[in-house]
């Protein structure tokens, strides 16, 4: 019995990894038969984003339990970290170590701002845990439009106020010009790279759920009274499904920040309609189904786009095949209809599944 | 030397004296009984051992150490563990999976080996796995190792919340109305597996009981508790004819 469920677990994780695999592969196919539109090959680098966002996501709402709305927040800090230190080593050693010194330094500081904020928010729980991650999102996102810091012979400048104060020698340069952001950050962000990203993230999240951390991080979301009395440190772990859930939005964050030239945070990528847009993945993916994440994601990543042709109603069908993917996948009567489907045409399936459990 | 000695143990919520002036001391091995009507401190007591409430006063001592006021996972980690009256178990985790948490503390590999899937990892699940199965046989719960734990019926709850408890190496284990709506079949099992769990084990078992048929066959010695006070403590046929006892249960 026991054998038959490792493999279940391990064929799943598999079929994900295959699923993302040969998305790569079918992309990279019509990449090089030159099928795909320049709209799509923008895409491309995003999807891979909004990937790593959703399945990180996911370890926090799906795993850990707890409602997070300032996703987009660590993303933020990744982005400009790892931007800042892009924008100062340009030129200074290989573009390829660069990129991989940027990427761990985003994932980094975006880790460490999760264990700092954190700290006191893991305290709340449900909704008010949700509106004080929701405000931290936020937080970050205007603190870094109000900073500027500047490099110059002396060393690095910092302000609050604009760049004037920076006070630079001559030779100084303005790296993060507070609301005009970080321009010309190095262009790094490839689709394979991306592909990457996305497979690393998912070893790491699908790898740490079947640990013994993992277990222990469900076994609070389920009942935390109970998983105290077992001597379960609830702190320890909470913050530690809660950092590397923010250091993977730090690394799709180094993504997005080297997949564009000029870096802002605006509400539109770093503000709370991102929060709780990849909210929305995680949701209609599955809450803890991470396989589902990414299908929604790329799912919903696409569809405003193909919509495009219907120009005014493209938001309007938006919400509506939202509406339809969350009563098709939770109302009671569509779970029970896709239960008599499954019976109907994979009989031999479900008896198979039944003598497993 | 008595393996749980508590003195003077109170507590009060506002102007309620919960568990007043309470003591007791159990030996090593033994099955001991903690009964009284409805409301008289009984859970209260237990929270009060496994660190969910602090006392106000009073000393609670584990094989001759102080554990009053420490946290619930520390009293975990000094030897307490403890099962719960409505049931709490992983409900979203496999049955094998609820056992292996309960592990959590005695097998050991950090979060990257764990991640980057390292040979240690492999041998330590193992072992995790090898010895959960042991537990779950024990319970005869090995054939559901597979089963989400929200799925077992509910006297396999119970069982599996013993088996996770135990899981944590207790040197005492806490049952709180283990028996609660089973029926007369399932408790006669119950009593057997809790006799069979101090003998294998080991164990010293301390548990809160209604169902006086369980109380009177299983433990040895008993506390009635009234109100939060002690009403009587002694052997368990002495303490069930006491009238005082009996006016408690049933009135004047």
């Amino acid at each position: 019995m026991k054998k038959i469920k490792m493999t279940k677990t391990a064929k799943n994780n598999l079929i994900t990894y295959l699923m993302v695999f040969l998305a790569y592969v079918a992309v990279q196919i019509l990449l090089t038969t030159g099928n795909i539109s320049s709209l799509m090959k923008g895409l491309l680098v995003p999807l891979c984003i909004y990937v790593m966002l959703a399945v990180s996501l996911n370890l926090t709402v799906g795993i850990l339990g707890e409602l997070s709305l300032g996703h987009a927040g660590f993303m933020c800090v990744g982005a400009f970290a790892s931007a800042f230190f892009s924008k100062c080593m340009d030129g200074m050693m290989p573009d390829g170590l660069r990129f991989l010194f940027a990427l761990l330094i985003g994932a980094a500081a975006a880790g460490v701002f999760g264990i700092l904020i954190g700290i006191p928010v893991l305290r709340l729980k449900g909704d008010y845990l949700a509106i004080v991650t929701l405000a931290f999102g936020e937080i970050i996102k205007n603190l870094v439009n109000v900073l500027y810091i500047g490099k110059d012979k002396n060393g690095f400048h910092f302000s609050m106020k604009d760049s004037i104060s920076l006070h630079l020698e001559e030779d100084g340069q303005v790296i993060v010009n507070g609301a005009q952001g970080i321009t010309g950050t190095p262009h790094d962000a490839t689709f394979t790279i991306g592909i990457i990203l996305v497979f690393i993230s998912l070893l790491v999240i699908l790898n740490l759920i079947n640990s013994r951390d993992g277990r222990a991080i469900m076994s609070i979301r389920d009942n935390r009274i109970a998983a105290e009395s077992i001597g379960i440190n609830i702190t320890k772990y909470k913050l530690m499904a809660f950092s590397i859930s923010a250091a993977i939005a730090g690394a799709a964050g180094t993504l997005y920040a080297h997949n564009l030239s000029t870096l802002t945070a605006l509400p539109k990528n770093f503000g709370y309609n991102m929060s709780i847009m990849i909210l929305v993945f995680v949701v209609l993916g599955g809450i803890g189904n991470i396989r589902g994440s990414i299908i929604a994601a790329i799912v919903l990543t696409l569809l405003p786009e193909l919509l495009r042709g219907l120009s005014d109603y493209r938001m309007l069908i938006y919400a509506v095949v939202l509406i339809a993917m969350m009563l098709f996948n939770w109302s009671p009567k569509a779970v029970e209809w896709k239960e008599t489907l499954k019976e109907k045409y994979f009989p031999k399936r479900l008896s198979e599944e039944k003598e497993v459990k | 030397m008595s393996l749980l000695e508590v003195k003077n143990l109170t507590i009060s919520f506002g102007g309620l004296r919960a568990v007043d002036d309470f003591h007791v001391e159990i030996q090593k091995g033994q099955l001991y009984g903690l009964i009284g009507p409805n409301g008289a401190g009984k859970t209260t007591f237990f929270n009060l051992l496994t660190g969910v409430y602090k006392p106000d006063e009073g000393i609670i001592k584990l094989e001759e150490r102080d554990i009053t006021g420490l946290k619930t996972i520390d009293i975990n980690k000094a030897g307490i563990a403890r099962t719960f009256q409505n049931i709490r178990l992983f409900k979203e985790l496999t049955v094998l999976d609820n056992v292996k948490v309960g592990l959590h503390n005695h097998y050991h590999y950090s979060t990257l080996e764990g991640i980057f899937r390292l040979p240690k990892y492999h041998r330590v699940e193992k072992e995790m796995d090898e010895r959960a199965m042991e537990l779950l046989k024990v319970f005869e719960l090995d054939k559901e190792a597979d089963y989400l734990a929200s799925n077992l019926p509910y006297g396999k709850q119970r069982k599996l919340e013993i088996a996770r408890a135990l899981a944590t190496q207790p040197k005492l284990l806490l049952l709180d109305e283990p028996a609660a709506g089973m029926n007369p079949n399932e408790t006669g099992e119950l009593m057997d597996t809790i006799r069979f769990v101090r003998d294998k084990f080991d164990m010293t078992i301390l548990l809160i009981e209604h169902d006086m048929k369980l109380v009177s066959g299983i433990c040895e010695e008993l506390t009635v508790l009234n109100f939060g006070r002690i009403l009587t403590q002694g052997k368990t046929g002495v303490v069930l004819n006491d009238p005082q006892v009996i006016t408690a249960y049933l009135g004047e």
